[in-house]
């Protein structure tokens, strides 16, 4: 209790910076975007994270690119089930909070052998703030294989086009549910006291 | 009282003189009453993913702009996915069309009642949700109706049938689902559908 009533200002930011924001590497939403582009990827699900607000910004942008936003993620497995059906690949965007919403639906791609690709944005996952976040941060990648889900990871940024690349593949060569995980490595972690501080 | 409208009756007029119209059949009954109709290319019968009827219409109505889509889905199925009707209302798909058949109970797990029983308006959601035509429907003759306009590309449409909560003998569709899947493809993409 005394170092706390003795930390100033200066020393309390300090160590809070320990904690925050790694300096996300820039390039890879739009690397993504392009291979999102060049696959013919032309429906986009989605339900929103600050981790993919750049590649959501490109797609924005891109009129031939279909965006659904959903209220729930669930929605985005049977969307892009109808998708396929009609001839469209798609692909579903979410946090990890959006897996647990998912389960159920996710037998729609299994016993149909639909296509699935997901980005999923890690909280919960490795220097997380928020205590709500860890449960599913930590269940996500267990949750999405016992559905069957094939599960790759990207924790730096050079591996985050190779991961969904291959992930795609497995997707879209073999009619499987296949989810791509950016961790918080990747992304880094808010410090909710330092927005708070900032404020 | 007027007669209370047959589930079967208003599905089969629905899907007569059906053209080209692509149907997705929501899980449990109204999935055995488009197959009861006449099992059909164009037919996707959903024997499970409950909520997903009306959104997987969605993502077909969007990739497939020259078709038109139904979604037969039941109350308790709508229900559940009752926030796809903000997805589907934002997406202003021009070519979707939503039909509940409402009997206001979960008739495949012994007729409990579901939320419409007690005053729940789905087709005032939809219409909440920006879906600009919301219809209840009540007789044959708006039935007619609905059936005409399911084939208009006049924008999205929702109707909320009250229908007769008799249990129908089950009418089922074939059992795979990678088939029903390959079945549809082919029949709108063409044997290429195969190969993609």
């Amino acid at each position: 209790m005394a170092s706390k009533t003795t930390r100033t200002p200066a020393t309390r930011r300090k160590k809070l910076e320990h904690y925050a924001d790694a300096k996300p590497d820039q390039s890879w939403p739009r690397e993504l975007y392009a291979l999102l582009k060049t696959q013919n990827i032309q429906q986009l699900a989605l339900v929103p994270d600050a981790g993919h607000a750049p590649l959501i910004k490109l797609c924005e942008a891109d009129p031939s690119m279909t965006m659904v936003r959903l209220t729930t993620e669930e929605e985005g497995v049977a969307l892009l089930g109808g998708a396929w059906l009609g001839g469209q690949r798609g692909v579903l965007l979410m946090q990890s909070s959006g897996v647990g919403n998912c389960i159920n639906m996710l037998s729609l791609s299994s016993m149909c052998q639909f296509p699935l690709l997901m980005l999923i944005t890690m909280r919960g996952d490795h220097g997380e703030f928020n205590a709500a976040q860890i449960p599913m941060g930590q269940a996500t990648q267990t949750v999405l294989e016992a559905m069957g889900v094939i599960v790759k990871r990207a924790d730096a940024a050079d591996e985050v086009i190779e991961a969904v690349e291959g992930a795609m593949k497995l997707a879209y060569n073999g009619y499987r549910a296949t989810a791509v995980l950016l961790g918080q490595k990747l992304l880094g972690a808010k410090d909710f006291r330092k927005l708070a501080q900032a404020a | 009282m007027a007669k209370q409208l047959k589930r079967r009756k208003v599905v089969e007029t629905l899907l007569a003189e059906r053209g080209d119209l692509l149907v997705i059949g929501g899980l449990g009954a109204p999935a055995w009453d488009i197959t009861a109709a006449g099992d059909h290319a164009n037919n996707f019968p959903m024997w499970g993913a409950m909520g997903g009827a009306a959104v997987l219409g969605l993502g077909l109505a969007l990739a497939q702009p020259k078709r038109q889509v139904l979604v037969v889905t039941g109350d308790g199925e709508m229900l559940m996915g009752i926030g796809s009707l903000a997805t589907i209302g934002i997406s202003k798909a021009p070519n979707l069309s939503i039909v509940v058949l409402d009997n206001e109970a979960y008739g495949e797990t012994g007729q409990q009642d579901t939320a419409t029983k007690h005053g729940v308006s789905l087709s005032g959601i939809a219409r909440a949700c920006g879906i600009k035509d919301c219809r209840d429907v009540r007789t044959m003759e708006e039935v007619k109706a609905l059936r005409d306009r399911i084939h208009e590309k006049r924008g999205s449409l929702f109707a909320q049938i009250k229908i007769d909560p008799e249990k129908m003998p089950l009418v089922l569709p074939p059992r795979d689902s990678t088939y029903i899947k390959n079945r549809m493809r082919i029949s709108i993409l063409g044997e290429a559908a195969l190969h993609d």
